[in-house]
């Protein structure tokens, strides 16, 4: 049966079906099914979250002050952004400022989480959807080396000495068996186009970011007390800053603010002279293969975040953009407002839930989680096991939100498409200077290749954000205001006997947003729309399809049985389906489990 | 009680060398029943034992990589998890050294399982070669309840669990101390998120719907597959 969509594709079921299941390959399942074309050309895309969610069956009649901390426990990647996220909702709700020094440290942390996110995403969990790393065992450490320093002249570790070692240390890590990081591979497939020495660089570059990201995360450790699991504070942040101190337990003092200091210019370094670089080596290697754009060149959406001044979230604050751009009219970019009860709406007629009413969307403030399980009527298989999914049915874990009706991209990409068609010169400047280096025309960001290059861009710009915070909280404190909370509302006493309060943030895998009610000094209502519950979104009633499963539409595939394009694609969402969703899939062993029918 | 049966000739290392410096790890997600064990026993182990410097006690949740740094700084690791042992609900079972990775992995029945296999192994290509590793694991009944504590036949296994700790602290060589009447100084984690107010504060299934995924979890009363 051929589709048209409302948001412009062409839908065809009538090919073979492949079934990838789970696609993530951490925290939580997603899986996707095609079908396709007698060329193995994907005509048909549906991507579904296996797991349910509802945060809410938690939080109902707890104190707000103490939902970032069980919002923190959502997911094992996000948590500071949904702490964050959490506590702007409360302070929203309860009218609650927070002083300059309080938006500085949140900035630097909610950074270093950006940057902490993209840099392992992109080495740990989607480099191996380019590189191959048992083909670096091929490559010649002393090519490797001239490739190195022709990429990254100012980037020292580059000898080919250094690279034989890491040539060896990979060597012996395969042949004793412990292949965990890198089984279920499809390591021989000619979808993957790099040489070995570009393969051996970059696996020796996954090495170094390994390396890296735990002084990333320092940043986290000294604002918020600990890490893992960074304590938040509703009015500000619980760290007391005491700059002659020396050294008392959990205080700002000058020794760890230069500390905070040298975190930042080395992660800059490494943006600058090594991850760039190698998006933009192995982009050389796959400027034919831009597929993947799906929605992105149609419907991009961005909450914006990282305020310049404390507590003013108008777009014109964010140093992160806010927008939406629909009907992929560039020169048009809509503002956001998450308290409209037109604009953020959820739709969940393709999804495992039900409201009184089918066809009907709610606001996050008036939403529900009534969980509904039925399959469509042209599903195989069981409730237990499904076989192959009816789309024309329900289908998914996941809620299909839609801004004013549109379904709609968010994440790296997606902020930097608005932020360019915005006019942001540091986007601009960037993103040009990657697509001339490459030599590829401006629709080339539209593209799996260009979601994975706006994510290292963003990187590298949000080190240079944190710089400016970081001199901005110096001074500030050099200034002599050493505040960091505002606790003139702490006691509920002072709290409105209802209220309501939306947080947003940028998380690194897009728009997060937290919509909150109180009601006696307690939750009432608490609902989540995730960055992958945008983008990894079902169908509408209207027939429009999700963000993923756009994204996969005509994209050809070398092997069916390794559909490593389609894991590719998917990946370059960063997607993280843990708080998307919920529960898990009764295996997880495999990478992916793919049938062809 | 779980026992250790061989014992690779640690017995000796205390006394002629320093103790390794010893990482107590709890992993789990505390959002998912008796998911949450590994967290609750370092909670309940930093509750009744004060440690002395060389042994890090930490509640690592489901952070992944978060916890690489941590891995390799140590060179004993102690970990706390639910663990599916196919065995029966609540019983208990020690793995040791090379044989934790895999039984982290064996049936991966929670989202940070393989995770933290990854976590290992990463470690691994990194260079680390730990002394001593120890899985104090136990299997848990229930997972399938988002919000929930944990079961009381698994709850019943966290003094035993944190006493196996302890012994094998003291075998490493560390000396470490029960706390006297006296509350730690700093709780572990967010007062929220303990076991007391997490498990108190939870709303009624009345108040907000506790059914899961059928699919993949048990089905509904009286339904079918």
């Amino acid at each position: 049966m051929v589709v048209q969509t409302p948001n412009g594709f062409t839908l065809d079921n009538s090919g073979r079906r492949v079934v990838v299941d789970p696609v993530t390959r951490i925290e939580g399942h997603m899986r996707c099914e095609v079908n396709l074309d007698e060329n193995n050309v994907i005509r048909n895309a549906v991507s579904t979250g296996t797991m349910w969610r509802g945060l809410e069956v938690i939080l109902k009649g707890r104190d707000p002050r103490d939902a970032w901390a069980f919002t923190e426990r959502i997911c094992g990647v996000c948590t500071g952004t949904h702490a964050l996220t959490s506590v702007r909702a409360v302070e929203d709700a309860l009218g609650i400022t927070i002083p300059e020094n309080a938006n500085s440290i949140r900035n630097l942390m909610q950074l270093a989480l950006e940057i902490h996110d993209h840099v392992v995403h992109f080495y740990h969990l989607h480099a191996l959807d380019w590189v191959n790393p048992i083909n670096a065992l091929k490559a010649d450490p002393k090519a490797t080396s001239e490739l190195q320093q022709a990429v990254s002249p100012s980037h020292p570790l580059s000898s080919p000495g250094y690279f034989r070692d890491v040539q060896n240390r990979l060597k012996k890590f395969v042949e004793s068996g412990q292949l965990g990081l890198f089984k279920n591979g499809y390591w021989t497939n000619p979808a993957y186009k790099l040489p070995p020495e570009a393969d051996l660089m970059a696996v020796t570059h996954y090495l170094e970011a390994l390396d890296l990201q735990k002084e990333i995360v320092k940043i986290h450790t000294i604002f918020g007390g600990k890490n893992p699991h960074p304590n938040w504070l509703v009015g500000g942040v619980p760290c007391p800053i005491n700059v002659d101190g020396t050294g008392a337990v959990g205080a700002i003092n000058m020794e760890r603010l230069n500390l905070v200091k040298s975190i930042i210019d080395m992660t800059m370094e490494f943006n600058r002279n090594v991850y760039i670089p190698d998006v933009k080596a192995i982009g050389s290697f796959y400027k034919s293969w831009l597929y993947g754009g799906g929605l992105s060149s149609r419907a991009c959406l961005a909450y914006g975040d990282i305020p310049e001044r404390a507590n003013d979230f108008s777009a014109e604050n964010l140093h992160l953009p806010r927008g939406a751009i629909i009907n992929g009219k560039l020169d048009e970019v809509h503002d956001v407002d998450l308290r409209d009860p037109e604009q953020v709406r959820e739709y969940v007629d393709h999804s495992w839930y039900e409201y009184d009413q089918p066809g009907v969307s709610l606001h996050p403030w008036e939403g529900e989680t009534r969980p509904r399980y039925e399959l469509g009527p042209n599903a195989k298989g069981t409730k237990t096991n499904i076989i192959e999914l009816d789309e024309g049915g329900k289908y998914s874990w996941i809620k299909a939100p839609r801004w004013k009706g549109h379904a709609m991209e968010v994440g790296p990409l997606a902020r930097y498409i608005v932020g360019y068609a915005k006019g942001h010169e540091r986007i601009r400047e960037q993103v040009d200077g990657f697509l001339s280096d490459l030599d590829l025309p401006f629709e080339a960001i539209f593209s799996t290749l260009g979601r994975t290059a706006a994510r290292a861009l963003e990187s590298l710009y949000c080190c240079e954000l944190q710089l400016h915070f970081y001199d901005k909280l110096v001074t500030n404190i050099r200034n002599g205001d050493t505040t960091t909370a505002n606790v003139e509302k702490w006691d509920p006493s002072t709290w409105p006997k209802e209220a309501k309060g939306v947080g947003q943030t940028e998380a690194p895998r897009g728009a997060l947003g937290h919509w909150i009610v109180i009601k006696d000094g307690k939750i009432e209502n608490y609902q989540c729309v995730v960055p992958t519950t945008w983008n990894g979104s079902p169908r509408d009633p209207a027939g429009n399809i999700g963000a993923f499963e756009a994204s996969l539409m005509n994209t050809p595939v070398e092997r069916a049985e390794e559909p490593v394009e389609i894991l590719r694609t998917i990946h370059s969402f960063d997607p993280c389906l843990a708080c998307s969703t919920h529960v898990l899939s009764p295996d997880g062993e495999e990478l992916a489990r793919v049938k062809v029918r | 009680m779980a026992t250790l049966t061989d014992r690779n000739g640690m017995n000796g290392c205390a006394a002629t060398s320093p103790p390794p410096r010893t990482l107590v790890l709890g992993i789990g997600n505390v959002l998912w029943a008796d998911e949450g064990f590994g967290v609750r026993a370092v909670e309940r182990l930093h509750e009744a034992w004060e440690l002395p410097a060389g042994v890090t006690l930490m509640d690592g949740g489901t952070q992944g990589l978060y916890l690489l740094h941590h891995v390799e700084a140590c060179e004993a690791l102690i970990v706390f998890d639910a663990v599916d042992y196919g065995l029966a609900p609540g019983e208990m079972k020690l793995v040791e050294d090379d044989e934790v990775p895999a039984f982290l992995g064996v049936k991966k029945m929670s989202l940070h399982q393989t995770g933290f296999q990854e976590v290992i192994a990463t470690a691994r290509l990194k260079g680390w070669e730990p002394r001593r590793m120890l899985l104090i694991g136990v299997q848990p009944e229930e997972l399938e309840d988002y919000g929930g504590g944990l079961r009381p036949i698994v709850a019943a296994r966290l003094d035993e669990a944190v006493t196996c700790a302890i012994d094998e602290l003291r075998r490493l060589g560390h000396v470490p101390r029960r706390r006297r009447g006296s509350r730690p100084p700093e709780p572990l984690s967010a007062p929220a998120i303990s076991r007391e107010s997490y498990e108190a504060g939870r709303p009624s299934a009345e108040e907000a719907c506790r059914v899961g995924d059928a699919r993949f979890l048990t089905l509904l009363p009286g339904e079918k597959g």
